[in-house]
C-alpha cells in the first residue's frame, strides 16, 4: 500500500529539514522525501493526501500520560486516551504505570498493549513501575517488562524516597537500557501542600508546596544519575531552580534528560485563585519567574521534551473542596496549540517545537518514529498552524474534562495523524 | 449604599466602603440585644441553615442568636448528624439543601475555599463562618467593630496580631480588613507560624520578636494556639511558647497606655494569654462576643433582608 503526502511543508527536526517536500510512504514506512512533482511514477495507485497549507511532521509523541486503564475506566480508557492523542496530533503516548492494578508485571503490560492494538488509534508505550505496587520497596522484573514492551520505568507520583533503594533501581536498570522517568520530589517537604507556596497560597489559605521540594528531588536524582551512570529522565520540570540544576548537570556531562508540560510555560499560580481545582496539579503551577525560566530552558535545550502529564479526573475528584481534589489536568488535546504559541512568541523555532514534541521523546525512549527519515515508521502528523479554535472540553475525545484552558482561544491544530501510513479515523 | 454581593465569602471581596457600611449597620443592631424583648420581625419567614462541618460552639451560637433575634427560622446541620459522614460530597449536600429553599447558608468548613464552591452551586446567600486556614470574615468584622467602637476609628490604628498566623483564618480576615480600612497591621509569632509570602500577600509588617510588634500598639490581638492544626512540629512546646510569645502584663506594658487586648476565643489561659491580662481592664474579649451577634444580624439583614427597613 502506497501513500503520498503532497503539497505540505515538511518539518523534520531529526534531519534539520524544513522544506516543501512530498512524502512517499510504502507499507507503513517512509520510502522517500522528494521535491514537489518529483515523485516519478510513485503516485500511480497511491492514496494521495493533500497537505497544502499544512506542516508535515514526524508523529507527535507524548512521553507522559495517564490512561487510567486498567482500574479507573470512568476517567479514561486506553481507547479514549488514544483517541484524545490522535485528536491532539499524537501518534504515540507513553503510559504511566499508576493504574489499578499497578503495571508492575508483564500481565499488565500485555493487557495495555492488547487494548491499544484493538483501539488502533495511537501507539501506546507502557511504562513499568519501578517498584512493586509503587511502594518504593521491592524492584519489579524490568527484564521481563522490557521483553513485553515496556519502554521505561517509573514510580511517577510516588517517587522512591529511600535513596539506597533508588540507587539500586538505577543500577539494576542499566542492564536493560531503559531510562528511569523521575517525578522528582521530596514528598516529606511537600507534605500536605496543594499548590505552590508563596503569596497566592498565603492569601488563599492553602498549604503550600515549596519549589525546594521539587528541586531537592531533582538534585538527588541528578546526583544518583551521576553516581550510577543510569539514564535518568526528569519529568515535568516546573521551577527555575530545577531548570538550573538540569542545565548544570548537562554541562557536567551527566546523562540526564528532562521534560516540562504546557501548563508550566503557559500558566502561573494565579490560575488557582477562586479555588479552581482544574488548575491543581503536581508539581503545582508556579510563578511568572518560573514560567519564564521553563521557557528559557526549552529554548536553550536544557529541557528536551514537552509532555502533557495528561491526568484525567472526573467531577468526582474535581468538583469538590480544593484541598481534597485530585492533582492533575488533561493535556493531550491542548498541548500542540500551547506549544505552538511558544513559536509565535519567538521562544522556540517550529523545528524546536516539533523536536520537543516528537524527535526528542523518541530518542530518549528509543521509540520508533520521531523522524521521517527513509525507512522509518510512517507515523506522521499534519498540522494547520493557522487554524484558530476555542478549547471546549465538551468536545474532547478524552473521557475527562479537567482542563484549565476551557474557553481559551488558541491557534494551531492537528489536521490529521497517520499511523504506519494510515490516516487515523476519529 | 447598595450592597451588591449575594454572599459573604471573605473580606477580600469587599471594598472599604462596604466594610464601613456593614459596621455602621451593626452599630444599629447592637441596640436590639440591649432591649428587654430582644426580637424584631425583620427576617420573619426567612430560613437560615447553620451548616457546620467543623465543630464550633461560639460561632454557631452567635449566628443562631443573630438569626433568631431577627425572627428567622434556623436549622443546624452538623458534621456528625448530616450526610457528610455517609460520604456525600459538599456539592451534593449543597444541592439537597438548596432544594429546601433556604435564604442563607452559614458554612463552617475545614477546607479553604469550601464556601466559594458552595456559593457557586446554590442561589441562597452563603456566609463564610470560617473556611480552613483562609478567612473568617464575620470574625474580622466583629473585631473591627470592636476596635472602632472603643478607639473611634480604624484608620491609622496600630494593631499587633500575635500567634499562629499561618493557620489562622482570623488573622487573615483581620489583615485584609484592617489593611483596607487603613490600619497599620503588625504580626509576630514563631517563624514556623509565619507563612511564606506573608509580606507580599498583605499590607502587614512581620516582626520576629513579639515585643517589637506590640510596642506602641493600640490593639493587641492574641491568637489561639491550635495544637490540633499543626501537622508538623511548629514549636517545642507550650512552656516555651508561653514564655516567648504569651501576652502577660509585662509585654502588654510595651503597648500604648490605652491599648486594648483582643482574642477570638476560645482562650488557652496561661498559654497565649495570662489570666490577669485576659480578665484585666484592657481586655475587650467579651465585647467582641457581643459585637459578634450585632455584626451577624447586620449581615443577615443586608444579605437576605430584602428592602431596607430596620
Amino acid at each position: 500500500m502506497r501513500v503520498l503526502i503532497q503539497g505540505g511543508r515538511v518539518v523534520d527536526p531529526s534531519r534539520n529539514l524544513d522544506d516543501r517536500l512530498e512524502v512517499l510512504i510504502e507499507n507503513g514506512r517512509v520510502l522517500d522525501l522528494v521535491p514537489p512533482g518529483g515523485e516519478g511514477d510513485f503516485g500511480q495507485g497511491a492514496e494521495i493526501i493533500r497537505a497544502e497549507g499544512l506542516v508535515v511532521t514526524p508523529g507527535l509523541i507524548d512521553m507522559h500520560v495517564h490512561l487510567r486503564e486498567p482500574g479507573h475506566e470512568y476517567k479514561e480508557t486506553i481507547t479514549s486516551g488514544a483517541a484524545a492523542a490522535a485528536a491532539g496530533g499524537f501518534t504515540g503516548v507513553v503510559a504511566m504505570p499508576n493504574t489499578q492494578p499497578v503495571n508492575d508485571n508483564r500481565s499488565v503490560t500485555d493487557f495495555i498493549l492488547a487494548q491499544a492494538e484493538k483501539a488502533g488509534l495511537a501507539r501506546v508505550y507502557p511504562v513499568s513501575a519501578m517498584t512493586m505496587g509503587l511502594a518504593g520497596e521491592a524492584l519489579c522484573e524490568y527484564g521481563e517488562q522490557a521483553e513485553a514492551g515496556a519502554v521505561a520505568v517509573s514510580d511517577d507520583g510516588n517517587p522512591v524516597s529511600d535513596g539506597q533503594i533508588f540507587r539500586r533501581v538505577l543500577e539494576y536498570l542499566k542492564a536493560f537500557g531503559l531510562p528511569a522517568l523521575c517525578h522528582s520530589e521530596d514528598l516529606r517537604l511537600s507534605a500536605h501542600g496543594v499548590m505552590n507556596e508563596g503569596r497566592v497560597s498565603c492569601r488563599l489559605g492553602l498549604a503550600g508546596i515549596p519549589a525546594a521540594a521539587e528541586q531537592g528531588g531533582v538534585f538527588r536524582d541528578v546526583m544518583l544519575a551521576e553516581l550510577t551512570g543510569a539514564r535518568v529522565h526528569l519529568c515535568h520540570i516546573s521551577t527555575a531552580g530545577s531548570v538550573e540544576i538540569v542545565r548544570r548537570a548537562k554541562a557536567r556531562g551527566i546523562d540526564v534528560t528532562a521534560e516540562t508540560a504546557p501548563h508550566y510555560f503557559t500558566l502561573t499560580e494565579e490560575a488557582v485563585v477562586g479555588y479552581r481545582t482544574e488548575a491543581k496539579m503536581n508539581p503545582p503551577l508556579r510563578t511568572q519567574a518560573d514560567l519564564e525560566a521553563v521557557r528559557q530552558g526549552l529554548s536553550d535545550g536544557t529541557l528536551d521534551a514537552v509532555a502533557t502529564d495528561h491526568a484525567p479526573h472526573s467531577v468526582l475528584e474535581k468538583e469538590i473542596e480544593f484541598d481534597q481534589a485530585a492533582f492533575g489536568v488533561v493535556g493531550l488535546e491542548t498541548a500542540l496549540p500551547l506549544t505552538l504559541a511558544l513559536v509565535r512568541d519567538k521562544v522556540l523555532t517550529l523545528s524546536q517545537a516539533i523536536a520537543a514534541l516528537s524527535t526528542h521523546p523518541a530518542r530518549i525512549l528509543n521509540l520508533p518514529g520521531g523522524t521521517l527519515a527513509p525507512g522509518s515508521v510512517a507515523d506522521v502528523t499534519l498540522i494547520d498552524l493557522d487554524r484558530k479554535w476555542t478549547v471546549e472540553a465538551d468536545k474532547f475525545r478524552s473521557l475527562s474534562r479537567n482542563t484549565p484552558f476551557e474557553g481559551w482561544k488558541v491557534q494551531g491544530r492537528a489536521a490529521m495523524t497517520l499511523l504506519a501510513g494510515r490516516p487515523v479515523a476519529l | 449604599m447598595e450592597f451588591r454581593h449575594k454572599d459573604l465569602l471573605g473580606l477580600e471581596e469587599l471594598t472599604a466602603e462596604e466594610i464601613e457600611y456593614i459596621l455602621d449597620q451593626a452599630e444599629g443592631f447592637r441596640e436590639i440585644s440591649e432591649r428587654p424583648i430582644k426580637k424584631v420581625p425583620t427576617l420573619r419567614g426567612k430560613t437560615v441553615v447553620l451548616f457546620f462541618y467543623e465543630p464550633s460552639t461560639r460561632t454557631r451560637t452567635s449566628f443562631d442568636v443573630a438569626a433568631k433575634r431577627l425572627s428567622a427560622d434556623t436549622f443546624s446541620l452538623a458534621g456528625s448528624t448530616s450526610s457528610i459522614v455517609k460520604g456525600e460530597t459538599l456539592a451534593d449536600t449543597a444541592r439537597n439543601l438548596e432544594a429546601m429553599k433556604p435564604d442563607a447558608i452559614i458554612l463552617r468548613h475545614s477546607s479553604s475555599g469550601a464556601p466559594h464552591l458552595l456559593a457557586g452551586l446554590v442561589r441562597s446567600s452563603v456566609i463564610n463562618a470560617g473556611d480552613g486556614t483562609h478567612e473568617h470574615p464575620t470574625q474580622g468584622l466583629l473585631d473591627m467593630l470592636t476596635m472602632r467602637q472603643i478607639k473611634g476609628r480604624l484608620e491609622g490604628l496600630k494593631v499587633a496580631i500575635i500567634g499562629d498566623i499561618a493557620h489562622s483564618r482570623v488573622a487573615r480576615s483581620n489583615m485584609i480588613g484592617l489593611g483596607k480600612m487603613g490600619a497599620e497591621v503588625r504580626v509576630s509569632g514563631p517563624p514556623t507560624m509565619l507563612p511564606i509570602g506573608l509580606e507580599e500577600a498583605y499590607e502587614a509588617r512581620v516582626f520576629l520578636r513579639p515585643e517589637e510588634a506590640i510596642e506602641g500598639a493600640d490593639v493587641v490581638m492574641m491568637l489561639r494556639v491550635q495544637m490540633e492544626r499543626a501537622k508538623a512540629p511548629l514549636f517545642p512546646g507550650l512552656r516555651e511558647y508561653s514564655r516567648l510569645y504569651g501576652l502577660n502584663a509585662k509585654r502588654l506594658n510595651l503597648a500604648a497606655p490605652d491599648a486594648i487586648v483582643m482574642h477570638p476565643g476560645p482562650m488557652n489561659r496561661g498559654v497565649e494569654i495570662s489570666p490577669e491580662v485576659a480578665d484585666g481592664p484592657r481586655s475587650v474579649i467579651l465585647d467582641q462576643v457581643t459585637n459578634g451577634v450585632a455584626v451577624r444580624m447586620a449581615l443577615l439583614y443586608i444579605l437576605i433582608g430584602g428592602e431596607r427597613e430596620a
